[in-house]
């Protein structure tokens, strides 16, 4: 739908840089917390449970992520999915690329602004290569074991390629600061870092245009002592990127920001005043290793084992990338409740229906994409799967389908879930890679995108959030198409 | 069947489930008391 003198903006690509960092699991929240407490050799048991590069890359859930499968493939993998690796499975695929620990390393090492990284004098041969063949010239500060033990002394946070012995140490950059702590800088430069390569892998993929705006939407919290939360990695990312990037700022709003992001940067494309906004992310260090207790306990590798980085092109109309109908798009509004049939009639059935559309009538519905194989040993259920039913029950209500048809509207307008757990990146956003590739050169019409946040856990409110929208074939893609068919 | 009435409540919410201000909302009606309200997030 185009409105005279509005630029009608567009989604041209999605990709997602897959890091396997099994070392940078120790200092996940839950396993850094829990492994301070155990006296019975809890940190050998999640190292021994690790999984390797390869295994990571063979994962069949993390071939969806690539884009070399599609979701709906999932469904006929017996599960768990690690027992069924892909054979000769590609690191790297339409939805972007793995990039195994020693690499990621010496990406964090051309991101160390501040110079805070040191690494271990005597490193493994696979890291040296690494160093020299992605640091960028940065320079490499090494140390002995004796001067990294008194860093960690002195709270530097270690970071570790399997093995017992650190390979590095960031130190933190203030004594007293509790903002600038290395376990925190830890994560935010793992966010930077993570966010840069999704960046520079669409540049690469994409440089006609010069990107007007970055729109950061992870979760992390940059700043000191005196704005906690208040920095803007969206910059620090664009920084690492070659050229000039204009601008950048960070949208918040817990899992839901990558949503908010997209509708921020559709509206600057639609207002004229960008022709080019790049929503970007980095990955959730802190849930690394959230729900290693389900997988010891199931006998699973330690599965959130991967950080993940993305990089989404909004441009202005380009004639056949999927449009982003934002007079279809939704925000929770406070007052409309947190209960999920409450989220899911204010997000998808209340924009269908003000534009006479039903929820049948979208194609598929891309939720909270959690990969079930990481939450159900944890107790956590399978979230897609719950989301997808309460649409399901929407829909049965509201008198489009009847109640016994719920499983076949879950099927053909769902999909298992495939995401890490990796908190804002989750959020509906893997499924895009899928979602261009059907809108352009498949035969799908139009998906939802909805994303839900915990605001609650924050403390500040007792309310959730969420965002909703709609992204659709392009009309002009169509018409080309129609003539081409006759 | 539990009465609710007089009882007093503990609300444990799940995001993605059942929230805790839908739990609240329902023992409250059936005369409870609820001393405790709180939705987690799982993921």
């Amino acid at each position: 739908m185009s409105v005279e003198g509005v630029v009608q903006p567009v989604v041209r690509s999605a990709v997602f840089s897959m890091v396997h960092v099994p070392g940078i699991v120790l200092s996940g929240s839950k396993p850094r917390r829990e492994i301070v407490h155990s006296k019975n050799g809890l940190r050998q048991q999640i190292v021994s449970n690790f999984r390797s590069f390869a295994d990571a890359v063979a994962y069949p859930p993390h071939q969806v992520m690539l884009g070399n499968l599609p979701p709906e493939a999932l469904s006929q993998i017996e599960r768990p999915w690690h027992l069924h690796p892909m054979p000769n499975a590609l690191p790297e695929g339409p939805g972007g690329r793995f990039i195994d620990e020693a690499t990621f390393y010496a990406w964090m090492a051309r991101g160390d602004c501040a110079r805070l990284l040191r690494f271990n004098g005597n490193l493994p041969p696979a890291m040296e290569t690494a160093l020299a063949a992605h640091a960028n010239g940065a320079k490499i500060q090494k140390i002995d074991k004796t001067a990294m033990a008194d860093a960690i002394v002195n709270g530097a946070e270690p970071f570790f390629m399997g093995d017992t012995n650190p390979v590095g140490v960031l130190l933190p950059a203030h004594d007293e600061d509790e903002s600038l702590m290395a376990p925190v800088l830890l994560e935010n430069a793992a966010a930077k870092v993570t966010g840069a390569i999704a960046l520079l892998d669409l540049l690469k993929k994409y440089n006609d245009l010069p990107v007007d705006h970055l729109l950061g939407c992870g979760e992390e919290a940059v700043g000191d002592r005196y704005q906690r939360g208040g920095g803007n990695l969206a910059k620090a990312i664009g920084e690492m990127a070659p050229g000039s990037i204009a601008g950048g700022t960070d949208v918040k709003s817990f899992c839901a920001g990558g949503i908010h992001a997209m509708l921020f940067g559709a509206a600057l494309i639609a207002s004229g005043m960008h022709r080019r906004v790049v929503v970007v992310a980095g990955g959730s260090l802190p849930k690394l290793g959230m729900k290693f207790r389900g997988h010891l306990q199931s006998g699973y590798p330690i599965l959130e084992d991967v950080l993940v980085g993305v990089a989404i092109d909004l441009t202005a109309d380009d004639g056949i990338s999927p449009i982003l109908r934002l007079d279809c798009s939704s925000f929770h509004r406070l007052g409309q409740g947190s209960a999920a049939h409450q989220m899911t009639d204010a997000l998808s059935a209340g924009p269908l229906y003000a534009h006479h559309l039903r929820l049948s009538d979208v194609d598929r519905y891309a939720v909270e994409l959690h990969n079930p194989d990481i939450t159900e040993p944890a107790g956590s259920g399978n979230v897609p799967f719950n989301n997808y039913q309460i649409l399901a029950a929407i829909a049965a209500k509201k008198g489009e389908i009847k109640r016994e048809q719920m499983p076949e509207f879950v099927a053909s307008h769902g999909m298992p879930g495939f995401s890490p757990t990796q908190g804002h990146i989750a959020s509906a956003l893997p499924y895009l890679p899928h979602a261009i590739a059907g809108l352009t050169t498949g035969t799908m019409k139009r998906v939802q995108f909805v994303a839900k946040a915990s605001l609650f856990l924050g403390r500040m409110t007792g309310a959730s959030d969420g965002a909703s929208l709609l992204i659709e074939r392009n009309p002009s893609l169509i018409s080309h198409q129609q003539k081409k068919g006759g | 069947m539990i009465d609710l009435k007089d009882k007093l409540v503990l609300c444990l919410g799940e995001r993605d489930g059942i929230a805790a201000p839908a739990l609240q909302a329902c023992v409250e009606s059936a005369g409870a008391e609820v001393i405790y309200a709180e939705t987690q997030c799982f993921v």
